[in-house]
């Protein structure tokens, strides 16, 4: 157990917009939840998951709904406790700890509000390791977890628990659900025993957000290395590409945020190209015709100089970024887990080879 | 008749006096000084003896200024002040200014979050609690004369925001000061709430500057002009509106550089490369107007989202200092001499290499003694120089928005340092009068009428109702002073309302004109 103050809501919510590959959200609004819990309540409790008991609750916490709401109506602060209080009676249990669902973007940030806020632990555990656009994405799901009972609050006190057949119900129902209460609310799905978060969980995730935001803050303080090469090493990256945005290609559907950018090559890459897909999160990497990495692996980009993680709402001509690929947690590369997220499902076509295997023989 | 134009910098005064043509009759430099009306007084008085122009014959006069910025940078001279924000029972969770800097916190001597604010739609979040306003305004009543109302989705409806102001005044008196957010910021309730308080700490910097720029016209015998002070987006506020909403003259520096160097050239659509002492602002200039930024400012440690123009700021200067590093590699800047380049650098007897030394070096500026900068390495310099050429062909280049060439304009008075043929640009504009393109942009700024109306498409058509807005909008420009035939629509902007009657659409339309 160790105490996440103030100043590690900040390296916290920098390292979540790396693990977010591009996508999650810009974590400002939730870090400011984060921020004013802590202040009105103290520091929350990060437990690791063997802390955990085996017959414990744990309620992931997240948002659904349009992050521009998030940002004229925050959160209201009582919907922590609503929805504490509601999964408590409904399972006839008390609810143990909270966690994260997704360790990337504005989500990431939400159950350390919820923890502050109700005097609750937080596991330092997710079930992505990352960020993906759809709900039934969770490691959880490889697992057999429901993800109903889903319970949904609104900062007014309205609130439902939702049992669906399917996840495409639960998706629906909870969309127009949050639509008539305003257009955000605060959800927990995905409620599960301390054995299963300990079986499917992506472990420590919480605190390698953390040590990646303090790495991206410091990483011009080695002198033995470039900054590139502290950033590297701490984050465990491969690096794909060096390059300016040439042009980015947007394209809207309703619910995603998709398209390309292309990267001319500087420095080392001078006279190369490359394309990066997104659908909200990066989904491919292909330098010079050939795909350097693609999803489950993690595809960033980060600005050349401060390192800081570039969101696909932020692309834009001139800027110049590094690409890195990330390896995703083992379980994404399993058959279960490739049935999930394989690049097919997102229309990249090809089969899933990880990331350490593309790059072989280049430069890492 | 004439129009004078003044801009406040960190370094220097800069005046200017324009005639009915709109050329150029006289311009001055002074230092800025401590007592920021001296500098004013000084740099009025020496231009007027410059032009010969009577003082009886100037009609109109500018006053472009970073003091707004200076105040908050530097938190001096803030009022404080009392903050009203309606959103309960949504917002709680992030109480106000929880990422603000400790040492400006301190401009909040009160809060409250009251209950109140709209859905994303217009619909009402929760009945407004004028109860709980009430009594919090009796209790700061006399203890600060400046409130801050903010409210959630404002942006979308700000009748909340309305009746709150109108409680202050009948509680705290006519002559208390009142920011309502709805007329500050855009979308994203913290950073405009952010902007609404830095707005209200700055009523009495705005209320002494007004004063102070009065009386030192009227001190040099200007009795008959009307004042202007300008603001981010190129337009001119009256001294009233300027006491109303300080804190949109926050960038009017780089605005008034960029408007004045489009002006100079007659090009509309172009890069701007303002140099000075000590940093370059670079800047887009597009159809005669700054391109407005899409990101989130922060000033002073405080993040806001009100309309700033893109900008981007880096440490290149006149007075930067060349240095080499021990891999060979020459460096210049972010560090400058300063002010004190005229005894420091090399050209005039100092000892100190600096930007201007290498470009005199190089023979592209005439400046002090060239003699002296024979002294510096021929190989030295041209490689300071190519270091100053990809500093700025960098942000030219993440300024652009596609791989086409661009026009650029170089003003201010650093610019003769900077290379004339530079990649990625089609000509490079080095127009006379450059080192006053400020002043000069504040003197030809331009006036604006705002129209702003809730109108039913049901009833009225949507075009005919933007005509008649684009209409009024005109007719509200020509009142505030605008010549007709320059009158121009800056902005339109429909915000369909679903939950009010009809099909109800908020209409927003800015028109602007030259002053007469």
């Amino acid at each position: 157990m160790r105490r996440i103050g103030i100043k590690e809501v900040e390296d916290i919510a920098l390292g979540a917009s790396l693990l977010g590959a591009g996508g999650g959200g810009d974590p400002y609004y939730g870090k400011l939840m984060a921020m004013g819990a802590i202040k009105e309540n103290g520091p929350v409790e990060l437990i690791s998951p063997d802390e955990v008991p085996d017959d414990a609750v744990i309620m992931p916490i997240a948002m659904m709904g349009a992050p521009t709401v998030l940002c004229e109506k925050g959160t209201g602060g009582n919907e922590y406790r609503e929805i504490y209080e509601m999964m408590s009676k409904y399972l006839g249990k008390k609810v143990y700890a909270v966690m994260p669902m997704e360790a990337g973007g504005v989500n990431s940030m939400l159950p350390i509000a919820a923890a502050a806020r109700l005097g609750l632990p937080m596991v330092d555990c997710d079930g992505m390791g990352r960020a993906f656009p759809e709900l039934q994405m969770v490691t959880f799901t490889i697992g057999g977890v429901s993800a109903t009972p889903m319970a949904l609050t609104d900062e007014k006190g309205n609130s439902a628990i939702f049992n669906t057949i399917t996840n495409k119900w639960t998706e629906e129902l909870a969309r127009a659900v949050t639509m008539s209460c305003g257009g955000s609310v605060t959800v927990s799905l995905y409620i599960m025993d301390g054995a299963t978060m300990k079986a499917y969980g992506v472990k420590d995730i919480v605190t390698r957000s953390e040590k990646l935001g303090r790495a991206i803050r410091s990483v011009k303080e080695h002198p033995e290395m470039t900054p590139e090469e502290a950033f590297l090493l701490a984050s465990e990256g491969y690096r794909l590409f060096k390059g300016k945005i040439s042009d980015v290609l947007r394209e809207t559907n309703g619910a995603f945020n998709l398209g390309r950018v292309v990267l001319d090559g500087i420095g080392e890459y001078k006279g190369r190209r490359a394309e990066v897909s997104f659908q909200n999160e990066n989904l491919a990497a292909v330098v010079d015709g050939e795909i350097m990495g693609t999803v489950p692996d993690l595809i960033c980009m980060v600005d050349t100089e401060t390192f800081v993680p570039v969101t696909t709402e932020a692309l834009k001509y001139g800027k110049r970024v590094l690409v890195v690929g990330l390896k995703c947690y083992e379980m994404w590369r399993t058959e279960a887990g490739l049935e999930l997220v394989c690049p097919r499902y997102f229309g990249v076509d090809t089969d899933y080879i990880p990331i350490e295997e593309r790059v072989k023989g280049g430069d890492r | 008749m004439y129009k004078l134009g003044i801009d406040v910098g960190g370094t220097n005064t800069d005046a200017v006096i324009i005639d009915e043509n709109r050329n150029v009759v006289a311009e001055i430099k002074h230092p800025t000084t401590d007592d920021v009306y001296d500098g004013i007084i000084c740099a009025i008085r020496n231009v007027l003896e410059i032009s010969g122009v009577d003082r009886s014959e100037i009609s109109q006069a500018m006053l472009g200024t970073t003091q707004c910025t200076n105040a908050i940078v530097e938190r001096k001279n803030l009022a404080g002040i009392a903050l009203i924000r309606i959103g309960a029972p949504a917002t709680t969770g992030i109480p106000p200014m929880v990422d603000w800097p400790e040492d400006i916190q301190t401009v909040v001597k009160d809060q409250i979050i009251i209950r109140g604010g709209y859905e994303f739609d217009g619909k009402e979040l929760a009945p407004l609690d004028v109860e709980a306003a009430r009594a919090f305004l009796e209790k700061v009543k006399g203890k600060v004369h400046s409130v801050a109302v903010t409210c959630v989705f404002s942006t979308i409806r700000n009748d909340h925001e309305l009746q709150i102001a109108e409680l202050c005044r009948e509680i705290m008196g006519e002559d208390v000061h009142v920011s309502i957010s709805s007329e500050i910021g855009s979308m994203g309730m913290i950073e405009r709430e952010n902007a609404t308080i830095l707005n209200a700490a700055l009523h009495e910097v705005a209320g002494r500057l007004t004063e102070g720029f009065a009386l030192s016209l009227a001190k040099e015998g200007i009795t008959n002009a009307e004042i202007y002070l300008s603001q981010n987006d190129g337009t001119l506020m009256t001294m009233e509106h300027a006491r109303r909403y300080p804190i949109l003259t926050i960038a009017c520096g780089p605005t008034n550089s960029i408007r004045g160097a489009s002006y100079l050239t007659g090009v509309k659509n172009a890069i701007v490369i303002d140099v000075g002492g000590t940093t370059t602002d670079l800047g887009v200039i597009q159809n005669g107007f700054p391109r407005e930024s899409s990101v989130a400012a922060t000033i002073g440690g405080v993040r806001t989202n009100f309309r700033m123009p893109d900008i981007i700021s880096i440490g290149l200067g006149g007075g930067s200092i060349v240095r080499e590093q021990p891999d060979g590699s020459v460096t210049v800047g972010p560090d400058s001499v300063g002010y004190k380049i005229g005894t420091e650098a090399v050209v005039f007897g100092g000892s100190t290499i600096t930007a201007t030394d290498i470009a005199v070096r190089l023979g592209m500026a005439d400046l002090g003694d060239p003699k002296l900068a024979e002294s510096i390495d021929e190989g030295f310099a041209l490689k300071a120089m190519e270091t100053i050429r990809a500093m700025a062909e960098d942000c030219i280049d993440s300024l652009k928005v596609s791989s086409d060439d661009v026009d650029v304009i170089l003003v201010g008075g650093g610019s003769i340092v900077m290379p004339k043929n530079l990649a990625g640009t089609s000509e490079v504009y080095n127009p006379e009068h450059f080192g006053c393109a400020n002043a000069i942009g504040s003197a030809i700024s331009k006036v604006s009428g705002d129209y702003e109306k809730h109108i039913d498409y049901d009833k009225i058509p949507r075009d005919e109702a933007l005509a008649r807005a684009k209409a009024e909008a005109v007719e509200l420009a020509v009142a505030a002073g605008a010549i007709r035939e320059t009158v121009e629509i800056i902005e339109v902007e429909d915000v369909p309302l679903a939950y009010y009657v009809g099909n109800t659409s908020r209409v927003r339309v800015k028109a602007a004109g030259d002053l007469a």
